[in-house]
């Protein structure tokens, strides 16, 4: 139930943003996360986006795996 | 997808399988609690390549799987009456109450709507002014602040024939009453993700200070759970109790501070029952002072019994980790998701249904 799905933002009219799932586009609320900018991806659940995605992190999360992936072939 | 495919990348993820393979010596038991964790676990076969001294407990991370049957029962009531709707989420229109289900319900003329987000129903709520419409809130941390905005969203507009049923609950004080189930040996914890975007990884310290116990936060995709599982075993080995953050591109230590904010002006924590466990002291949100008349149950004088589950059905051992689906008599037998006694198989989520669509005996 607690499943979530990250979008991207391409447009925001008050409450509501549009967001892009792969080719769907759907409506959620933004209550939760009043600092979104176009272009951001959010963490959408139940028609509302819970967090913002940060990009920052995601990419240092894979570096880090990369690495663990590099050590094991040395 | 952008953040999903590259958590699937298949050399990454047969890096952390080689890493786990490695640990071989002791025995360890691990408890996810989140049906999306189950859910992915069985999905990606991570069971089948862990070795096997690795045990992995699906524990009560499924909002529907923990609602007691009580609850259902109150819903079954509310629907029958001529001036309600009932809006509802899909998964709980299956969920069997002591006589039939929601969908039964629906079947015999009752009006159920399946609605996408809680917001849906103050519109079914304002072009209905001669009914009740009643949501039916059952969730997590995760989903209860947008009931919380549904609710002030409401007041705002003055819609008054608006109600929510809430079975609302909150997940740490769940898991400290695991810890401290003498029965149950867990070593170690993966916590849930997406409960976590909104509260942060604090509301767990107690795991660590009081109990020793390591936890880990981590995503849903396979390198994700792989390298939580990791992490969490790495700790185990070297008798460390740290929370650890591997999903810090959603979770912040201190979570979603709006979102807390909403769940503070709307709702008060009281103690709450969480079926096959029982009363939990501090584990529930139901509506403030402020909020009250949003109240399904205060508006129509009603009141949950104390009852939980099906009789016969081993849910609430299944829900503990004390025993796996393939242990209950009912399962696959007399309890098919066609035909389900309990809510764990119901919820696509929970773990007899993970069991019956994965686990070939």
């Amino acid at each position: 139930m607690c499943l979530a799905i990250p979008g991207k933002v391409i447009e925001i009219n008050e409450s509501k943003a549009a967001i892009e799932v792969g080719n769907v586009k759907r409506e959620v609320f933004i209550q939760l996360v009043p600092d979104v900018k176009l272009g951001d991806y959010v963490l959408v659940h139940a028609g509302c986006a819970i967090q913002i995605v940060d990009e920052e992190e995601a990419l240092k999360t894979l570096d880090i795996l990369k690495e663990l992936a590099e050590d094991e072939i040395c | 997808m952008k953040f999903v495919e590259e958590f699937r990348n298949e050399e990454l993820a047969k890096s952390l399988v080689k890493r786990l393979q490695e640990f071989s010596r002791l025995n360890i038991n691990i408890m996810e609690v989140c049906g999306t964790y189950t859910m992915s676990i069985f999905r990606y076969g991570i069971r089948d390549i862990l070795p096997k001294n690795i045990n992995l407990i699906s524990g009560p991370g499924c909002p529907v799987c923990v609602t007691p049957q009580s609850y259902i029962d109150k819903a079954l009531e509310l629907a029958s009456r001529k001036d309600v709707i009932i809006t509802t989420f899909g998964d709980m229109m299956r969920v069997p109450g002591k006589k039939g289900s929601l969908l039964k319900k629906k079947a015999d003329g009752a009006d159920v709507r399946i609605v996408y987000s809680p917001m849906d129903a103050i519109k079914i709520a304002e072009n209905n002014p001669n009914k009740k419409v009643i949501f039916l809130s059952v969730g997590f941390e995760t989903t209860t602040p947008m009931t919380a905005i549904t609710a002030i969203e409401a007041k705002k507009r003055n819609v008054n024939n608006l109600l929510f049923l809430t079975a609302h609950k909150i997940v740490p004080p769940a898991m400290e009453a695991l810890v401290q189930d003498k029965e149950l040996k867990l070593d170690g914890f993966l916590l849930p993700g997406h409960v976590s975007a909104i509260i942060g990884t604090k509301p767990y310290e107690f795991l660590s200070e009081k109990h020793n116990i390591p936890a880990v936060v981590t995503g849903f995709e396979p390198t994700d759970i792989l390298q939580g599982i990791n992490t969490l075993i790495n700790m185990i080995y070297k008798k460390e109790h740290r929370r650890t953050n591997e999903y810090k591109r959603i979770v912040r230590t201190d979570g979603n501070a709006v979102a807390i904010e909403y769940l503070d002006k709307v709702f008060d924590v009281v103690d709450t029952r969480w079926r096959g466990i029982g009363l939990i002291p501090n584990s529930g949100y139901i509506f403030n002072k402020k909020f009250e008349e949003f109240d399904a149950l205060n508006h129509f004088q009603m009141e949950y019994e104390e009852y939980d589950g099906s009789p016969g059905c081993k849910c609430g051992e299944i829900l503990k980790g004390k025993i796996t689906p393939l242990q209950c008599p009912l399962f696959k037998k007399a309890c098919t998701p066609e035909n389900p006694i309990g809510s764990c198989m119901v919820s696509s989520e929970g773990s007899c249904a993970a069991f019956y669509r994965y686990h070939s005996v």
